[in-house]
């Protein structure tokens, strides 16, 4: 039984590790990203953000003062079992939110959509979104939250097989360039991309690619990792780097994520994770014990499976 | 790296600093800011009720910002991280901000078109400020020696309300807009969009269009 006091105590630390913390994977992407940029403004921008990394690990303060939309992911091992249930578990990761948006402070983002209504708390109608996957195997919980940038930076396309990577490459263009100029999409980025699905899971595994997955990660077939590295480069050799100055740092890593679709179309979202790509992760065992990493490990060979039926016998594989 | 020209501005600016400004510059401030955004433009433009404080009192630093703080019951705050929102939404009440608040410079995310600079803050002495990153928020908020005063909490939210800062060393920015109104931004544009015919050779039109479409690459979706 895992206690939901560790829950609430985790979670509220997880809170402040993503906004104060860079991941160590984006971290060295960007480090990468400035020994190749020869633009002057560009380089002047990355050198500026590693500084400000700094700055908010030694005092403690978000890196970024916009909180962008928090919210979490949670994944439960299949003998998981949690103090008060479900319920109880939403509740103290909404209160975590709440609680931890006094305490660090972070910006009271959330408001009603047209009332405006703002609680103070980040908390609010479907807000935090909470949401779920599971592990074949486990005892214990993964908590991870991520607070990705709210207004700029993504788009959905309804493609079509006849389209081909040729139309990927266009849109995916088109979404770079439209987000990218002036900086908007708060770029190099970590982009991820969802192919197929129905429309929402097109956008879930789209954004899901580009805030649970690390740079470096690739897809495991084959082809589609292939895909993630030319697009990878092709976005960088736009021309354009940090806030749209000229320079190459447009992208640190892209990430595809693939789901069976309608046999006449193509969907394809596009996601940017910013130069503040904040989440932590922890997982809380059933023995109390809890291990923080910046590394979701969300998607898995179970989440990916394509068969009716999981052979349990994969599960080493999955882990 | 070359090394990009660093000005400090002693707060309120005057024209003269203002003009010696150059493009790509980068520019740290020491003195008052204010912030202000759509709720605050509404409130004092549309609705009418003016500025929140003097032009003493609010400085003439108009800061696009909401920051991360905490204002306790007995009206002390605790500040974290601040970072700029895109500027380019709140143009329509640039004409009636900058007669109302007096403001020579204003701060933001990604500054508006050159067409806005020539009509809007050209005839008003005024320049633009672009914050880098985005998202310098530790930064920023390391220069912040005070919060002088919070007005409108109660009207506007924590979000919206006017905070007045006093900054030392406060930045980096850098000139997007400089006295003749003429945008870094766009001058960056111009030289990336000279490429894009090449990029995009071995793409394909969507099959299903939408409407008002362009693929005029030049353009922006501000």
């Amino acid at each position: 039984m895992i206690v939901l006091e560790s829950i609430v105590e985790t979670a509220k630390n997880l809170m402040a590790k993503a906004a104060i913390e860079i991941p160590d994977d984006y971290l060295e992407g960007l480090r990468k990203c400035a020994d190749r940029e020869t633009g002057d403004l560009s380089a002047f921008v990355i050198k500026a953000m590693l500084e400000n990394y700094d700055a908010a690990k030694e005092d403690r303060r978000a890196m970024c003062g916009d909180t962008g939309v928090p919210r979490w992911y949670v994944k439960y091992g299949n003998q998981a079992s949690v103090e008060g249930g479900p319920v109880a578990l939403e509740g103290a990761l909404r209160s975590a939110t709440a609680d931890a948006t006094t305490e660090i402070p972070l910006r009271p983002n959330r408001v009603h959509p047209l009332w405006r209504t703002d609680h103070n708390n980040n908390c609010g109608i479907f807000a935090p979104e909470i949401d779920y996957a599971f592990h074949p195997e486990g005892d214990w919980i993964d908590l991870t939250t991520v607070h990705k940038g709210g207004l700029f930076g993504t788009d959905y396309r309804m493609l079509f097989p006849g389209d081909g990577i040729e139309g990927i490459k266009r849109f995916y263009l088109d979404t770079l360039i439209a987000f990218g100029k002036r900086g908007l999409a708060c770029q190099p980025a970590i982009v991820g991309i969802g192919l197929g699905g129905s429309k929402d899971m097109c956008s879930v595994l789209g954004k899901q690619a580009s805030c649970l997955r690390i740079v470096g990660s690739r897809h495991p077939d084959p082809k589609v990792a292939a895909l993630e590295e030319e697009l990878k480069e092709l976005g960088n050799t736009i021309g354009m780097g940090a806030m749209g100055f000229m320079g190459s740092s447009m992208v640190i890593d892209c990430h595809i994520e693939v789901g069976y679709c309608h046999t006449g179309g193509m969907p394809m979202s596009v996601h940017m994770f910013c130069l503040s790509s904040r989440r932590a992760t922890a997982r809380i065992h059933a023995d109390g014990r809890v291990e923080y990493r910046t590394d979701p490990k969300w998607f898995s060979d179970y989440m990916r499976r394509s068969s009716v039926d999981w052979d349990m016998s994969h599960q080493v594989a999955a882990e | 790296m070359t090394d990009l020209k660093t000005v400090e501005i002693d707060l309120p600016a005057s024209s003269d600093q203002l003009r010696r400004l150059e493009l790509g510059n980068i520019v740290y401030l020491n003195g008052r800011v204010f912030t202000a955004r759509e709720g605050v433009y509404k409130r004092a433009i549309e609705d009418g009720f003016g500025m929140p404080g003097s032009r003493e009192g609010l400085g003439t630093v108009n800061f696009h910002c909401s920051p991360a703080g905490t204002v306790a019951p007995d009206g002390t705050s605790r500040l974290g991280a601040v970072s700029a929102t895109a500027s380019f939404r709140f143009v329509k009440w640039f004409d009636a901000w900058f007669k109302l608040s007096g403001c020579n410079i204003i701060i933001g995310k990604g500054g508006m078109t050159s067409d806005d600079y020539r009509r809007l803050f050209v005839p008003n002495g005024a320049i633009y400020l672009t914050t880098v990153g985005y998202g310098t928020g530790a930064l920023l908020g390391r220069g912040i020696r005070e919060v002088v005063d919070i007005h409108w909490v109660e009207e506007l939210g924590m979000a919206q309300a006017v905070w007045v800062f006093d900054v030392k060393r406060f930045g980096p920015f850098i000139v997007e807009s400089d006295f003749d109104g003429n945008s870094l931004f766009e001058r960056e544009n111009a030289k990336i969009t000279s490429r894009i015919k090449e990029l995009y050779q071995g793409t394909r039109p969507a099959t299903l269009r939408r409407y008002g479409e362009t693929d005029d690459k030049s353009e922006e979706v501000i």
